[in-house]
């Protein structure tokens, strides 16, 4: 088996199960107040496009993404109504659980790192899972299901029936655990010359889920209650969710029409060739000033990135990365200093009761201007 | 009628600016640049279908919700306004430069820890300004109540933005990664989260250094 096939199937699994995250917007759309039909809509043609994405002709996903913008556009997205969850219990469980419940956060986090830094290299083409990478977290569970059997016969009745019952699951665990290892270790994966990394989507996801079961055992919720909140998370963000994403498509039409070499165009009988200096800085400049006018450093960047970015900074010997990450952090300086940007400098002030709604961009000014010179520093020092 | 390609952007801006609905500004400014490019409608959404498939792990964090509704329902914010309420002789600085490292690690992290709304407000805030009752043992006047409440505010914000590219599944390193593959240029995610870690560090610093600049600043005012 070819281990990057493997690989993406398993990173269109995960896509597959962002789909159901998006069906269960739906699903809970239908109880809404009112546009149940647009938002049953809206997040179930979402649901589609992440689960048969590949499967479907571009033209029609396309056509399906106009759908989408008309449904927001006519307002028929609506967040539904919810129960928040009461302050007592999550107080009382946050004294319960302690430090325990930041298990599932760290996990997403640190998971997502280690795996996708994981690179399969070809000191031979054929390589297997490792045998004990599976078996010792199966022994370690089978272990401590042993000790806990047997020191449930301290406790009294009712502790230990629960104490046995917990020693069952983690057995099975265990168990589960070792089959599975058993079974992939038996396989045999080719891997392509100059190695496989493994995905992204998979490694968040399989983090994700890994902190989603271990959340399960801390904390034993109803199954009703996750769907709920998950739901209500995703209807908060709202068809905001899709911004990032279709910027992208944006970019890509942008590309394919041209647009960065008219703007590089424009730019070139301003900026001088050749000059390092001034290309990080009408790089910087053009981001942070985009961002101000768009409101979205995320926006901006698809278009200077492609205008100005690549050819004044990339291409006079610009580490790619570097100059795409500061060029990014940068935008955000202008974010810091735009009332376009709403939702981060004036809604907060309406928040806070501030006499000035521009209390908070004023605080954010200064530092805004020292950090444009870090980043033309950072930029000229660590990308060249 | 090259410059004409630009029509995108400013349709982008206006639309912006005039709050349009978001979605339906992007999609139309896409029709409208492809068209008068020359691109005819099924090529321009093929290529807007294309590219939003292609980039579906700019949404992988929907796979991370059901995890994080989870721990949000059993305390998780609670408990961290617990550990802040533990720091002793605290001034608001203090507390606002403790928020800023908490804050920043759980956005590299990618922990939604709050927000404006829901941790600011409730809690950073209130802690901000009692803290700084404390250390300067009277009342604050107004100005002083201002300068604190948008302090809180953009720590917030610094926290979030300068944070989050340091995690290497954030949309934002998505994009990086998505633009740069669009104009030839293949990196790997963990390289540009790595190429965030300084922005990260100096900002925090910087933080650090206005908020305790502001705690000198309310000492003085009592002082004079």
């Amino acid at each position: 088996m070819d281990l990057k096939t493997v690989l993406n199937w398993g990173s269109e699994i995960i896509f597959c199960l962002c789909g159901l995250v998006s069906f269960n917007a739906a699903w809970r759309g239908l109880q809404n107040e009112k546009c149940r039909i647009g938002t049953f809509a809206f997040w179930t043609i979402l649901g589609l496009i992440f689960i048969l994405g590949p499967y479907l002709p571009y033209a029609l996903t396309g056509a399906l993404l106009l759908v989408l913008g008309c449904l927001t556009a006519a307002k028929q997205v609506q967040m539904g109504k919810f129960v928040p969850s009461e302050a007592a219990f999550r107080k009382a469980q946050a004294d319960k659980l302690g430090n325990k419940i930041f298990l599932p956060a760290i996990t997403i986090g640190v998971v997502a790192l280690v795996l996708s830094m994981l690179k399969f290299s070809g000191s031979s083409p054929v390589i297997s899972f490792p045998l004990v990478w599976g078996l010792i977290p199966a022994a370690v569970l089978i272990v401590w299901a042993g000790l806990k059997f047997v020191g449930a016969k301290k406790l009294e009745a009712q502790a230990a029936r629960k104490a046995q019952r917990q020693a069952g699951q983690l057995a099975i665990a265990g168990v589960i655990l070792a089959v599975v290892t058993f079974i992939l270790s038996q396989l045999q994966f080719t891997v392509a010359e100059g190695g496989v990394s493994f995905p992204s989507a998979l490694a968040i996801g399989l983090a994700s889920i890994l902190a989603y079961l271990i959340g399960v055992a801390i904390t034993r919720p109803k199954f009703a209650d996750t769907r709920d909140d998950t739901a209500r998370l995703l209807m908060t963000v709202g068809a905001a969710s899709l911004l990032p994403q279709l910027l992208g498509a944006l970019g890509s039409v942008f590309t394919e029409a041209g647009v960065g070499a008219v703007i590089s165009g424009i730019m070139a009988n301003v900026v001088p060739q050749g000059s390092i200096v001034l290309g990080v800085i009408v790089y910087v400049a053009g981001m942070v000033l985009f961002t101000m006018v768009m409101g979205n450093a995320f926006a901006a960047f698809s278009v200077i990135t492609v205008g100005i970015g690549v050819p004044f900074v990339i291409l006079q010997g610009g580490d790619p990365a570097i100059v795409g990450a500061l060029g990014m952090t940068a935008g955000f300086c202008g974010t810091l200093m735009t009332p376009m940007a709403a939702n981060f400098n004036i809604v907060p002030a309406a928040v806070l009761e501030t006499k000035d709604k521009y209390t908070v961009i004023k605080a954010q000014l200064p530092m805004a201007l020292v950090m444009i010179a870090v980043h033309v520093i950072l930029m000229l020092v660590l990308a060249f | 009628m090259e410059y004409l390609k630009l029509i995108g952007i400013l349709i982008i801006v206006v639309g912006f600016a005039l709050k349009w609905d978001v979605i339906a500004v992007v999609l139309i400014s896409g029709l409208v640049t492809g068209l008068v490019s020359g691109l005819n409608f099924i090529q321009i959404l093929e290529i807007m279908g294309k590219s939003f498939v292609d980039n579906r792990l700019m949404s992988i964090f929907l796979i991370s919700f059901p995890a994080i509704a989870l721990i949000e329902r059993y305390g998780m914010k609670e408990r961290a306004a617990e550990l802040i309420g533990k720091i002793k002789n605290a001034t608001a600085g203090k507390v606002l430069s403790i928020y800023m490292v908490v804050r920043i690690l759980a956005s590299v992290m990618s922990i939604r820890l709050g927000g404006h709304v829901q941790f600011v407000r409730p809690l950073i805030l209130p802690m901000s300004e009692a803290a700084g009752q404390t250390a300067i043992k009277k009342p604050l006047n107004e100005k002083q109540r201002e300068r604190i409440k948008g302090l809180a505010a953009a720590v917030e914000n610094y926290g979030n933005f300068f944070g989050q590219n340091i995690f290497l599944g954030n949309s934002g390193v998505l994009l990086i990664q998505g633009t740069l593959a669009a104009a030839g240029y293949e990196v790997t995610l963990g390289s540009i989260a790595q190429a965030s870690i300084p922005v990260g560090i100096v900002v925090t610093l910087f933080t650090i250094i206005q908020v305790l600049l502001a705690d000198r600043k309310l000492k003085k005012e009592v002082q004079a």
